[in-house]
């Protein structure tokens, strides 16, 4: 299993009811089922990808995400998940909204785009930065809503979103010393796990 | 070559006789027929049967050839045969005629026993759930316990997700393909009108058209044109038929006849030929009555909460008599009950019909799908 699904593997209770956003290959979902006895679904829209759950043997339900979610109740999830995937739909706000309307809590993971080669790349060569985290060309990108970890902080205040736990990594997804001082700088992806702040 | 590879070649109809059934109307049937057909083998711990539901016009022979002078074969071959997604190498297939059809169950064409003369009319109402019920007899007559899958298109989905909810512990999947979990007023009201062309059909004789040696053709026709033309989608008839002539010309007026209207009109007629009247009528108020979520209090995710069993749903894009939306109200029903369930969106041009057709995507999602099955159970 790749380790970004790991990482997330790790942080989902067990018997959890989840919906796994952009769930892909279903690999994380399979994992999950076998070993956390969670009672899970996926959404995702690429017919390789549905066929690939379906040998899985993982929950999918075939749906564009910019289509939203409002097919599910208030609730009916204890915990959604998206992986890699935020930066790629229509309206990351409101899905976000959403994620917190169906589910408890949700974990959502994405690249940084303040990470130090993509400022490099902006800063000394003007050019739209391609790293490895961030492979693709301005004009074949699916990323249409890049952001950087201040930037979606500043969005989960403005939202009155807590965020309760955040695990930033680099590119081999180990943490370290420089990353936990500087995670806006040094780290390419990070996981955020939030809930809505009651009042 | 006959008959294809992938074929499960000619095959012969069974019959099976059973006692006595409680019909939902209250009536007793005191016996009944049902006539059969099964496709592969089935393995030592009986445990790869699947059964498979037919639609309004359909029948038990959905695979093979009666005859090698068959110029067509069953009407699922697309879908059944060595090699294809419900694949005889690997499932035992049992195709049964449903109770009050007119291809060997007994129907209307019948004879009553109570009188000695054909039902007719008379039959009694029979519903989804007594389809489920007499499945379930001729299931126990062949000793299988629980079915792997079951699996159908349109009316055919109703019967396997009547399945899950009514048997939950004989059914391992529910496979319901361009389904609903209950007709529309819209759906209701073009079988209105499909029954009334043919009660009105003076032909139609109060029903008694066999004692009287009628049929009632035009109704039948009738019924089956509105039909076909609510199977289709607009696109697939533009690009099948568009408005080309089949005769005359447009200018003058004379003899015009588009092609689609010749169309319907071979469908219509082949099908009055072949099909019983009464049986239609039938058919399409056991649709109109099908609503398994009303004795859960109307709570159709009360009534899935009953299921055991993981389920496909699948649904097709130009679909607009079980609209994709359709669809997802069951989807959505199963994960607010928190069964298994696989949701597929097909894009398919040819509406309601899709499930009967060759569309690569479908039969790729039905062959990964019963992989999954297949090996469930060993095969």
């Amino acid at each position: 299993m790749r380790e970004e699904l790991r990482i997330i593997a790790d942080l989902v209770a067990p018997g959890a009811r989840v919906l796994d956003l952009g769930c892909g290959n279903g690999e994380l979902l399979a994992h999950l089922q076998q070993h956390k006895d969670v009672v899970g679904y996926g959404l995702d829209n690429g017919a390789e990808e549905i066929a690939a759950c379906i040998r899985a043997g993982v929950n999918v339900i075939e749906q564009d995400l910019d289509d939203g979610l409002a097919r599910f109740a208030d609730a009916s999830f204890d915990l959604v998940l998206m992986t890699d995937t935020l930066q790629a739909v229509r309206a990351p706000d409101e899905l976000l909204d959403e994620m917190l309307r169906v589910g408890e809590e949700c974990i959502v993971t994405f690249p940084n785009f303040a990470h130090w080669t993509c400022r490099l790349q902006l800063a000394s060569r003007g050019r739209m930065p391609v790293a490895k985290h961030l492979p693709y060309t301005w004009y074949a990108t699916p990323n249409i809503h890049l952001c950087t970890f201040t930037d979606f902080e500043t969005l989960c205040r403005d939202k009155d979103l807590t965020i309760t736990e955040r695990f930033v990594v680099d590119q081999a997804y180990r943490q370290g010393a420089l990353i936990n001082r500087f995670p806006n700088l040094f780290g390419t992806t990070a996981f955020y796990r939030l809930r809505r702040t009651h009042a | 070559m006959f008959p294809p590879p992938d074929s499960v070649g000619i095959v012969t109809p069974q019959r099976r006789r059973f006692g006595a059934l409680d019909l939902q109307c209250g009536v007793r049937l005191p016996a009944f027929e049902l006539v059969y057909e099964t496709y592969g083998e089935l393995n030592a711990d009986r445990s790869n049967a699947v059964l498979i539901c037919h639609a309004l016009s359909g029948s038990h022979h959905a695979a093979g050839y009666h005859a090698e002078t068959d110029r067509r074969p069953g009407w699922w071959d697309v879908c059944i045969g060595p090699g294809k997604p419900i694949d005889t190498n690997r499932f035992f297939v049992v195709s049964p005629n449903n109770l009050g059809g007119c291809h060997g169950s007994t129907g209307p064409r019948s004879t009553n026993p109570a009188n000695g003369e054909p039902y007719g009319p008379n039959f009694p109402n029979v519903t989804v759930k007594d389809w489920v019920r007499s499945q379930a007899m001729l299931a126990d007559a062949l000793r299988i316990d629980a079915f792997a899958a079951v699996i159908g298109g349109s009316l055919g989905g109703m019967q396997a997700m009547q399945w899950a909810i009514d048997l939950p512990e004989r059914i391992r999947h529910a496979l319901l393909i361009a389904c609903a979990p209950k007709l529309s007023a819209q759906n209701i009201a073009f079988n209105e009108i499909a029954r009334q062309a043919i009660l009105t059909d003076p032909d139609y004789r109060d029903g008694e058209y066999v004692k009287a040696e009628a049929n009632p053709d035009r109704g039948l026709m009738l019924a089956r044109m509105l039909g076909h033309v609510t199977y289709l989608s607009d696109d697939s008839m533009g690009d099948k038929f568009g408005r080309e002539l089949r005769s005359g010309d447009i200018a003058s007026g004379h003899d015009v006849t588009f092609q689609v209207e010749s169309y319907l009109h071979y469908q219509g007629r082949s099908f009055s030929k072949t099909f019983d009247a009464n049986t239609y009528l039938l058919m399409t108020r056991a649709l109109d009555y099908f609503d398994p979520a009303h004795e859960y209090g109307d709570d159709l995710v009360a009534a899935l909460s009953v299921a055991r069993c993981a389920f496909l749903v699948v649904s097709f894009s130009t679909d607009w008599r079980f609209a994709p939306e359709r669809s997802d109200e069951i989807v959505d029903a199963l994960v607010a009950a928190r069964r298994d369930v696989v949701s597929v969106g097909v894009e398919a041009s040819h509406g309601h019909d899709s499930f009967l057709l060759p569309v690569p995507r479908y039969l790729a999602v039905l062959s990964e799908y019963l992989d999954r099955v297949a090996r469930e159970c060993g095969q």
